[in-house]
């Protein structure tokens, strides 16, 4: 018991949340001797002061043989985590709020009308290959991203810029239409800023990144070494490796066996085993990713209200957060917003598992027979088993699922956003803009609820150009009921990123915008 | 006897050859048959229909199959493998490193397990149904039995885990001594010999045993000869054939069927890489692994037919 309660006050020391005089009354009065208690505190101390030197070493899943170091291309962990090592956006994220804070760009400013944003870039940065960091690199960048051509991931994001130009290391963008979320979406973790935009060497890895790319085997290992040039003092590695590991049984006794430093995506079943293992520490950390089950709203039964209505009374969000995410998460209310977004509203009433109410409404729509539900591992761990589980607990409101299982190849082609009813997952969006912008509006790609309803593209339009933020407030949680209560979406679960990490790793900083503290651990721990 | 064995030995390559051409032409087919292609695994979820056949038009996906394939066809056959459709590297560049790290496995794994499997039979044999003989049976079936991931993930817990003898990764890197590549393939060696083992060792009972019933050996017996040198001088000259195809086939599998193995140790092999291939729809990448995987089979096979017969002068001199 007090071996815990020590290693806690010594957390409280390095958060510096508490005092060498209080830190030395409260642990001798566990019984430690005053010698060794103020060893303990200096120990505690230093672990919290970024000690420069070591090489980092993950071992990640989301790897493949068919990655690139071109930014357009990231679709995975591990190229988003690499390239996150030798590139820099212009904005980041704050951990904790999701605030947008200085990235390449110092400062930027809106318009009144918020169509045109201005933004200071950095000066005296260079590029690896000796280049100095200009505006015109970053127009070439988002030019290339933009480009109507590009297979960029980041294309849906730009689509609403028109005109993007610079004066030395002032960039000017003008918007289509107004979005008061502009530098959020510049966060994104494919905008890296290349020279030249990287027009004519898109894969070469050259950024203006903390580390500088060494070694670059797809599908296997990637390396690089501290940039000494660097324009920021955070950084404390003298060089990075990352060791694509897809199996996740392997990248556990890595761990474990202390050949990585850091793993990503520890399975909810296992995290609770792994957190027993000397030495080893989980973060989990609750962010924007959640689980859903879909309907489409256009397609029979789904077009039937009181149907859509009793298959989400029909759902147990508690009991799915318990037997598929083992407690690593939170319950979700049938709109993919949560707490970790700015402007969540508040105080909306969350629904409960109620197999009466779920019944009463699947009468009342007069639908008859099973109701077919694909899954398959790939929508997300333990897919099958949730839908299993579902298939129970609707059964108890009288509702017949049929569970199909579909093979993981080609899922994404022939079953998500393809077949009515089906489940899969969501990573998040920085803003609620960007989150219902891909998935909900009428003339999303990913509109994956077939959800067509032109009033609600336009609070969605209204609420992107509002500066007012209790208006904003007005308008998203009018968004949230609307999605909530007339949409085809269940989403029971928020899932948590689960990482873990060696106890030699310090300064792990848990931010809910993505996994391994948004992809800046490199940035932001140290080794001890 | 040179040009009969020569002319055996060409007829069989005439033969490999139009095998491969048949097995391309089949992989081909197979990668066509799949959902997707490569268009939808590059552009991934941002692919709208305008985008997809851009991307088509651009990769050259767009003209008839039968078309393509004589293309890739006509490349292979000038030694240009092609580029893969992927991440644009050269295919002979991505294959050769892979096909470098399976063929030092299989190679480490068959000079170990071989002859360690081949004594066994042979024991096996001298002390037939004699204790050490049942054993040694007991022993091996119950090795095969397991499947590759109960015994890979075992030996990891063992060894790697609770032992902390071995690196559970066994990645292996350009740079890396002889001696520390072995160190780090030790288990993955470990679990493809628990698979490999007794297959080669009952082989190798059953046919020395089959021509331990002959009358020479009869003879050799009640000339008092020991029964050691009867086996090793006598019988398994004799017996090689049928030994010598088992160890074939079983290398061949341990260059084309040790995904699960790569997969659970992190070895950067052509099984991984295959399977990434598949599942990205780069047909490059899989005709030129599946190319590779076909020929060795077809490779080994000959080596079988001609180390059976030059082991055989009756087969050598017909009459």
């Amino acid at each position: 018991m007090s071996m815990s309660e020590l290693t806690h006050l010594q957390s409280l020391v390095q958060g510096h949340r508490l005092s060498r005089r209080a830190f030395l009354g409260r642990a001798t009065a566990l019984g430690l001797s005053l010698t060794a208690a103020g060893t303990l505190y200096g120990k505690a101390l230093k672990a919290a002061t970024p000690q420069r030197g070591g090489t980092l070493i993950a071992g990640l899943v989301g790897g493949e043989t068919s990655n690139s170091l071109d930014p357009a291309t990231f679709a995975s962990q591990v190229p988003y985590w690499f390239g996150k090592s030798w590139g820099d956006q212009l904005i980041q994220t704050e951990p904790g709020t999701g605030a947008p804070i200085p990235g390449l760009a110092e400062s930027w400013e809106g318009s009144d009308d918020v169509k045109t944003w201005v933004f200071k870039i950095r000066s005296g940065v260079t590029f690896h290959n000796g280049k100095t960091l200009e505006g015109a690199d970053v127009v070439a960048t988002i030019e290339r991203h933009s480009d109507e051509n590009s297979k960029s991931g980041a294309l849906g994001l730009l689509g609403g810029i028109e005109k993007i130009s610079a004066d030395g290391n002032t960039v000017t963008v003008t918007l289509k239409e107004p979005n008061a979320d502009l530098p959020l979406l510049l966060s994104d973790y494919h905008l890296i800023i290349q020279p030249d935009g990287g027009k004519d060497a898109p894969a070469a890895g050259i950024g203006t990144g903390p580390y500088i790319v060494e070694v670059t085997e797809h599908g296997v290992r990637y390396a690089a070494k501290k940039n000494p040039n660097y324009w920021r003092d955070d950084s404390y590695f003298d060089a990075v490796e990352l060791l694509v590991i897809n199996d996740a049984t392997a990248r556990a006794a890595a761990l474990q066996s202390g050949q990585v430093h850091i793993i990503n995506r520890v399975e909810p079943k296992t995290a609770s085993l792994l957190k027993q293992v000397p030495g080893v520490v989980i973060e989990n950390v609750g962010g924007k990713a959640h689980y859903v089950f879909i309907m489409h709203c256009n397609a029979a039964p789904f077009d039937n209200a009181d149907l859509r209505l009793a298959l989400k009374l029909a759902m147990d969000r508690e009991a799915m957060v318990q037997n598929v995410l083992q407690g690593f998460g939170t319950v979700g209310n049938d709109f993919p917003i949560n707490k970790a977004y700015d402007l969540f509203p508040e105080g909306i009433e969350q629904r409960l598992y109620d197999p009466d109410k779920a019944a009463f409404h699947y009468k009342k729509s007069g639908h008859s027979g099973s109701i077919l539900l694909r899954t398959s591992d790939v929508a997300f761990p333990g897919a099958v088993d949730a839908a299993v589980l579902y298939q129970q607990q609707a059964g108890k409101a009288g509702i017949t699922i049929e569970v199909q299982q579909e093979p993981g190849d080609g899922y994404w082609n022939n079953v998500w956003n393809v077949q009515p009813f089906s489940t899969s997952y969501w990573g998040g969006r920085p803003t609620q803009d960007q989150m219902y912008s891909t998935a909900y509006i009428s003339t999303a790609d990913w509109n994956d609820t077939r959800f067509l309803r032109p009033d609600f593209d336009k609070i969605i339009q209204e609420a992107r150009g509002e500066l007012d933020r209790a208006r904003r407030a007005e308008l998203y949680r009018a968004a949230a009921l609307m999605v909530r209560d007339e949409g085809g979406l269940i989403l029971p679960m928020f899932n948590d990123w689960i990482d873990a990490h060696s106890d030699k790793l310090q300064g792990y900083v848990k931010d809910g915008s993505g996994e391994q503290s948004n992809g800046y651990v490199m940035r932001r721990a140290w080794l001890v | 006897m040179r040009t009969s064995l020569l002319r055996l030995v060409s007829q069989r390559l005439l033969i490999g050859l139009l095998l491969l051409l048949a097995v391309s032409v089949m992989i081909f087919i197979g990668t066509q048959v799949l959902p997707g292609d490569v268009a939808t695994s590059i552009l991934g979820q941002s692919a709208t229909p305008t985008n997809l056949a851009n991307l088509r038009a651009e990769l050259g996906l767009d003209r008839p199959a039968v078309e393509r394939y004589f293309d890739w066809l006509g490349g292979f056959a000038t030694g240009d493998l092609g580029k893969s459709l992927a991440n644009k590297q050269p295919v002979a560049q991505l294959i050769g490193a892979r096909l470098e790290n399976t063929l030092f496995l299989a190679t480490a794994t068959a000079a170990i397990c071989v002859p360690i499997a081949m004594l066994l039979g042979v024991i096996s044999a001298r002390y037939r149904d004699r204790w050490p003989d049942r054993v040694i049976n007991v022993v091996s079936l119950s090795a095969i039995s397991f499947p590759e991931f109960f015994v890979g993930y075992l030996l990891l817990l063992v060894f790697a885990l609770e032992l902390g003898w071995v690196s559970p990764l066994s990645t292996v890197r350009s740079g890396m001594s002889f001696l520390a590549r072995l160190e780090a393939i030790a288990l993955p060696i470990a679990t493809l010999t628990f698979a490999v083992l007794a297959h080669i060792q009952r082989q190798t009972r059953a046919a020395v045993l089959n021509v331990m019933g002959s009358a020479y050996i009869e003879t050799a017996e009640l000339k008092g000869v020991r029964p050691i040198k009867i086996i090793v001088r006598h019988a398994m000259p004799n017996a090689v054939a049928p030994i010598i195809n088992v160890v074939m086939l079983n290398l061949a599998y341990l260059v084309v069927g040790v995904v699960v193995v790569e997969v659970i140790f992190v070895y950067p092999g052509l099984g991984t890489l295959m399977v990434d291939a598949v599942g990205f729809r780069d047909v490059p990448v899989v005709q030129t692994a599946g190319l590779i995987f076909a020929a060795t089979f077809i490779l080994l096979n000959i080596v079988a037919d001609v180390v059976g017969l030059v082991a055989n002068p009756r087969l050598r001199h017909p009459k």
